[in-house]
């Protein structure tokens, strides 16, 4: 076990200096300069400015220290915001963002564990297919398709919640949340229905049913706790899914939070915000993938971590 | 309850012989893997509707800029944002040409003096969103299907020379895509956007750059599972080549699996194309694809709903078609995944 932690590490530690790297580099051949207003000052003034921001160095001595900066937790400051620290501004703009993708992922997940229960308990029966039909719909329809029209027609049309506002509490979360949740919602629904009809036809389920258990008995206190354990497994891809969720959703409920930022900085050849919060959704992804996978060889005893291949 | 068997005449009786060389005789006709496959896909109801729905779609992304008498790209500012209207189905009520202005209907077509039809309206620039619509789904389409194939091709080759020739090549190819798998692909994606200059090539390749590892890794698993069985070895014994084995022994074998991962790294592809062009990274006017009319629609949802609603029902349609699709492709080509 801990042989396979220490193993995942090592490489989780590889993956993120790889992807500094990479990023640092793509961000030196990016077309345009981060300075706005670059064409309007003289050369002197524009060195004055690149020398602020340590842009006159040469470009290996540049990733030295910004390898040496990343390394002590320093994202480097933001071009847009009068050279405010990048980590801050993410920090900053946590809070929405974390409140969004927590609430989609439980709406979503409980949800859909009800949904997949109840699929998999009337198999093959209207519920069934009903549940099977909004997994399916859960899946394919992209998310912003989705936000978009729960904007039409709950804040647009009955005007329930505010359009794209982020000032009424807790309201102008509903729509956002819900538009996230879908995802989880379809993958859970499928995942708890598969393994539960494959759980129902296992012999210690017999076994609790001859000794004249009831059916709901058998459903939630045997089936159910084993049915669940397999779900931790795609909380990862899920994780995944919300990031990239959130870079849309944010943007059209007008969010502040860090995919809106993100996609702003993008507009702008913000590179430090862009290395920043690349670095910051990498480590995001990748922790809690490890996390996912060290929980599952825990809780489920059936798994072994080993630390050699596979 | 008694019966004379004495009676029974000997001409009631046949006499039953087994021919034992028609034991081994098929007693119905062999079908080949596809026969089989398509047998059982016939009964999935949904995978046959979004064949059906699919090959509209298909055909419509190429015959429907033909069809409308409009071209997508000539601006006719006086008929700006008209709603859609349609012959026919205008006398029933819907897709009239009516447009809600300042809370009373008003039939836009009169008010503009417009004596034409737009089935799908237009948009601010006058546009015929008809064949806009479907050119965009033709864009759309053949960056799903370019990235698909580049996908399946790479992570074939990838998967299959790292499992067939294993040792120490497998474990340096399985390092790397150890590493690559790390890193989460929505940031690269959006990192390769930035670096190329935005359009069809940049889209593909960023779809792409990660796209094959999937692929790769289930080719690899398939691979590992038969390189060691009887027939394989068989087959090795009697001097059969590498290629030989590879081309009539395992690719045959795999092709089932191949086939389904690809039918979900399509819409996988149509997703984020339309999700790039949605946040601005994907196409730049005047070329159109289903993301980038549904990012302009969803800038007038408030005035001119139309204009997102036809874009966003072609991609939610393609979608669930190929979903679909695939699930019952994988129930069909694969049935020792069923239950």
């Amino acid at each position: 076990m801990a042989k396979y932690i220490a193993r995942r590490v090592f490489y989780m530690f590889i993956t993120l200096f790889l992807i500094a790297t990479a990023t640092f580099f793509l961000m030196k051949t990016l077309p345009g300069s981060p300075i706005a207003s670059a064409s309007k000052l003289t050369p002197d003034q524009l060195a004055v400015v690149e020398a602020k921001y340590g842009l006159d160095k040469p470009v290996p001595v540049q990733y030295g220290l910004y390898m040496l900066n990343l390394a002590q937790g320093d994202l480097g400051n933001s071009f847009q915001f009068k050279g405010a620290s990048v980590t801050q501004l993410i920090l900053n703009r946590l809070g929405p963002s974390f409140l969004l993708g927590a609430q989609g992922l439980t709406l979503g997940v409980l949800i859909g564990i009800i949904l997949g229960m109840i699929a998999a308990l009337r198999q093959n029966s209207i519920w069934d297919y009903g549940s099977t039909l909004i997994a399916i719909v859960g899946i394919s329809i992209p998310s912003f398709v989705f936000a978009t029209f729960l904007q039409y027609w709950f804040a647009v049309k009955f005007q329930i919640f505010p359009v794209a506002l982020w000032k009424d509490g807790w309201m102008s979360s509903v729509l956002p949340s819900i538009a996230l949740a879908m995802g989880p919602l379809a993958v859970a629904a499928r995942f708890i229905r598969t393994e539960m009809i494959e759980v129902l036809s296992s012999d210690y389920i017999t076994l609790a049913r001859s000794k004249g258990a009831s059916g709901f008995e058998v459903a939630f206190k045997h089936a159910f706790r084993n049915a669940l354990i397999p779900l931790v497994t795609v909380l990862g891809p899920l994780a995944a899914g919300l990031l990239t969720g959130s870079l849309v959703i944010e943007q059209i409920f007008a969010i502040p939070g860090i995919g809106e930022q993100f996609v702003k900085a993008i507009m702008i050849n913000d590179f430090s915000i862009i290395m920043g919060t690349t670095l910051f959704f990498s480590v995001f992804l990748i922790f809690t993938i490890l996390v996912v996978d060290i929980l599952y060889g825990i809780i489920d005893p059936r798994i072994r971590l080993s630390g050699g291949n596979n | 309850m008694t019966h004379n068997l004495g009676n029974l005449p000997p001409e009631s009786f046949k006499r039953v012989t087994i021919d034992s060389s028609a034991a081994e005789r098929i007693s119905k006709p062999s079908l080949s893997f596809w026969q089989d496959a398509w047998l059982r896909i016939r009964k999935n109801k949904a995978a046959i509707v979004s064949m059906i729905l699919l090959a509209f779609i298909f055909l419509m992304a190429f015959i429907g800029p033909l069809i409308s008498p409009h071209d997508s790209e000539k601006q006719t500012i006086t008929h700006a944002n008209l709603p859609p209207k349609v012959p026919g189905l205008e006398s029933i009520g819907i897709l009239d040409g009516t447009a809600n202005l300042a809370g009373t209907e008003v039939d836009m077509y009169e008010l503009k003096k417009v004596d034409t039809y737009y089935w799908f309206g237009t948009d601010g620039l006058g546009r015929d969103m008809f064949s806009r619509v479907w050119e965009g789904t033709q864009i759309s389409l053949f960056i799903a299907f370019v990235a698909a194939v580049i996908d399946m091709i790479i992570g074939v080759l990838y998967g299959g020379i790292s499992a067939y020739y294993g040792g120490r090549v497998d474990d340096m190819m399985q390092r790397i895509v150890e590493i690559l798998y790390g890193i989460p692909n929505l940031v690269v994606v959006i990192l390769m956007i930035l670096v190329m200059d935005p359009g069809i090539l940049a889209i593909i390749i960023a779809i792409t750059i990660t796209g094959w590892i999937g692929m790769s890794r289930i080719v690899r698993g398939q691979v590992l599972k038969f390189k060691n069985q009887e027939f394989v070895l068989a087959s090795r014994t009697l001097g059969a080549s590498n290629n030989r084995i590879i081309s009539k022994h395992l690719l045959p074998n795999i092709l089932g699996i191949i086939i389904i991962n690809t039918m979900f790294t399509i819409p996988g592809a149509i997703f984020f194309e339309a999700f790039l062009s949605f946040i601005g990274l994907g196409l730049q006017p005047p070329a159109a694809s289903l993301g980038t009319l549904i990012n302009d629609g969803y800038k007038l949802i408030k005035f001119q709903p139309h204009i997102l609603l036809f874009p966003s029902m072609i991609l939610s349609v393609l979608m669930v078609a190929f979903n679909l699709l695939g699930d019952g492709l994988r129930d069909a080509l694969d049935p020792k995944m069923k239950d």
